[in-house]
């Protein structure tokens, strides 16, 4: 049944002053969006977060970093991203939709802008050695060609499960030269790969820098993140004038595991009330199946990799394995900002299953001749539960493409 | 007085302290663990409360921990076991963990606990300093169990003036950046344990991760108040044969 859309009080102000509004989901100096965030660190880690979080700002906003970073974006990259009209799809669901096309950057997917930011990050701190984490395989290999491009020795931690499922990106790694190391502690997926970084990190604490993959982690990373993924909203404005003449949708849909293309397709909104936001995560096999990882549904507030967030945990605090038929979405936990914007209502937060998304990847391959990522087709997926209006504009971000989910797609959609 | 005050008060050198997991290897072993190292002559014991995604912690602790879970092991459980523990155990007994099962516990229902039980100090190493500070301080105090704060040879001087500033039990100085249970050069620890000799602290140091043996926790004495031990304790407790003669077999291969 279609959902009607109603914001909490809060998101419902008008004519607040804009710095005022700005502080609702600006990060803290300590790093907190509301009561969620901080820097949840052993004192092994200390000296290096609290290096990050003293030089972060004043590095990626120098004049020299951001030309740096800019002309890397547009000539590496590929960006900006055409926000294509969606013709059939509009047709379909009586709406003005857009697709952000954030599966044409190189690498397939909108990890990219975050680990090239990252790698210019590094090398301004003197770091010569780059660890990172990774679930389905995409963050590894974005950061493993960013070290290929800047010349840095490159350790990707990847679960010991996600290497067999995702075996064609544990190649791609290898090819680009980094050295992937199986995550085998816990359940050998996503969130064991990301205590297994952090561990390296603590054993070597001077020479590495840690690129994590999404708006998770200690202060400064979930800023951190979403400041070098906010390049998406930020073409979605400049690119919603020349098409709508209003830089401003109404709505703007985005996938969640850690929540890093949400993050970025909100950010230049996020003051804009009038902008709905809608954040899909995985429901798996459903949210009340076991099965799922719809942390914003079933989790609880707790400590997850240095964070403060809503997380998937059992009673007694032990942190509970999520499912998605996505690897990239299957993370116990959401980024800070995510569980603010949850709690606040300034975003709403939807799931889809896995029999969703495999539909709605098929039926975009089908109207518009793109496949899609596992990933971004639980955003897809909402499309048919939301009540537009027939002069609406959606924007849905297109955060990967399929090429990398093929083996699923032809056994369960029995192609 | 506090327990630990009191140990470091009578003794104040050469402090031995060892940690285990509870509810590991087998989920009724923490109390007879807890006896037998009371027996052969450790002067402290720390008893880790297992978690699924420890950070700080090296292979050897994190699948104590995965088999202590697997066990049943819990929080509540822990408390249970270590009701009536103070019949018989005298020495200081701390609890170390990750932060998040005591937040979903409680926190204050945790200290609540650990007095109640007679546990006299808590280690959480993901605890911030400043988080303690604003939040946590008062209602620790008032429990009257201390939070025991870790340093490294990174930690600024600055901070560790706040730290020693802020404990009330001891500082368990980190022999060098690592997770627990790595192989170290135990000459580059001396010069920081030599260092932390001469920093003229007000609470009493004992040293972490890496001491293993006679040699080690000798070395980490020299300069400091003690030393505790847990990854090389942990697999004593793994070895075969009988649990009680490892237990002080290792102990009498220390002290």
């Amino acid at each position: 049944m279609p959902l009607e859309f109603k914001l909490n009080p809060s998101a419902q102000r008008k004519n607040t002053i804009d710095f005022l509004k700005a502080g609702l989901y600006k990060v803290s100096p300590l790093g907190y969006y509301g009561e969620f965030g901080g820097a949840f660190i052993p004192e092994m880690l200390y000296p290096n977060v609290e290096e990050l979080a003293e030089k972060y700002l004043d590095i990626i906003q120098d004049d020299g970093f951001q030309k740096e970073f800019q002309s890397l974006l547009h000539d590496y990259v590929g960006r900006p991203t055409p926000l294509y009209p969606a013709k059939r799809l509009s047709e379909k669901y009586k709406a003005h939709i857009y697709l952000k096309r954030e599966d044409l950057n190189h690498t397939g997917a909108h990890k990219i802008n975050n680990t090239v930011g990252q790698i210019l990050l590094a090398k301004r701190l003197g770091k010569t050695r780059i660890i990172a984490e990774t679930g389905a395989g995409q963050h590894g290999v974005a950061t493993a060609t960013v070290c290929a491009l800047m010349n840095l020795p490159c350790v990707v931690y990847m679960g010991e499960v996600d290497m067999q499922r995702q075996a064609p990106n544990v190649a791609r790694m290898r090819m680009l030269g980094a050295e992937v190391r199986p995550a085998m502690s816990g359940s050998k997926t996503l969130k064991d790969a990301t205590n297994e970084a952090i561990r390296d990190w603590i054993n070597n604490p001077s020479d590495t820098h840690y690129i994590i993959g999404s708006v998770v982690g200690p202060y400064p990373y979930p800023d951190m993140v979403a400041r070098f993924q906010s390049v998406i909203s930020e073409e979605m404005r400049k690119q919603l004038i020349e098409k709508e003449g209003n830089e401003l949708p109404d709505y703007v849909i985005a996938c969640v595991g850690g929540g890093s293309n949400a993050a970025g397709s909100f950010y230049h909104f996020l003051n804009n009330d009038e902008v709905k936001l809608i954040a899909v995560e995985a429901a798996g096999e459903g949210v009340a199946s076991g099965h799922t990882a719809a942390t914003t549904v079933v989790g609880k507030i707790g400590i997850i990799h240095g964070s403060k967030t809503m997380l998937m945990q059992t009673e007694d605090g032990q942190i509970e394995e999520a499912y998605s038929i996505s690897a990239g979405l299957d993370y116990p936990g959401v980024g800070p900002l995510h569980a603010h914007l949850f709690k606040t209502g300034r975003a709403q937060y939807l799931n889809a299953t896995d029999e969703e998304a495999l539909q709605a990847a098929l039926e975009l391959t089908r109207l518009e001749g793109i496949i899609p990522a596992l990933e971004s087709a639980h955003a897809l997926a909402k499309l048919k539960d939301i009540a537009f209006k027939p002069d609406d504009v959606v924007v849905v971000c297109l955060s990967g493409r399929g090429d990398k989910d093929m083996e699923t797609y032809i056994k369960r959609l029995e192609i | 007085m506090n327990r630990i005050n009191h140990l470091f008060q009578q003794k104040g050198k050469d402090i031995l302290n060892i940690y285990y997991t509870a509810g590991f290897p087998q989920l009724n072993d923490t109390l007879t663990i807890l006896e037998n190292l009371q027996q052969s002559g450790a002067d402290m014991v720390e008893i880790g409360i297992p978690f699924s995604d420890s950070l700080a912690d090296g292979p050897v602790i994190q699948e104590s921990n995965q088999q202590a879970l697997k066990n049943g092991m819990s929080l509540h459980l822990l408390f249970h076991q270590l009701k009536d523990f103070r019949n018989v155990i005298h020495i200081p007994v701390i609890l170390m963990g990750s932060l998040n099962p005591v937040l979903q516990f409680g926190m204050e229902n945790f200290l609540i606990a650990c007095k109640n039980t007679g546990v006299d100090g808590v280690i959480l190493p993901d605890l911030p300093v400043s988080e303690y500070e604003n939040n946590y301080r008062q209602i620790f105090e008032s429990a009257g169990v201390h939070c025991i704060f870790l340093i490294t040879p990174e930690t600024s001087e600055e901070r560790l003036q706040k730290i020693d500033d802020l404990s009330t039990g001891f500082i368990y100085a980190v022999s060098s950046s690592s997770t627990t249970g790595k192989e170290k050069d135990i000459q580059k620890q001396s010069a920081y344990f030599q260092r932390l000799g001469n920093e003229k602290l007000k609470n009493p140091v004992l040293v972490g991760f890496g001491i293993k043996d006679k040699n080690t926790f000798e070395a980490a004495c020299q300069y400091t108040n003690g030393a505790v031990i847990g990854t090389a304790f942990i697999k004593a407790l793994q070895a075969a044969g009988d649990i009680e003669n490892n237990i002080h077999q290792f102990v009498n291969g220390i002290i």
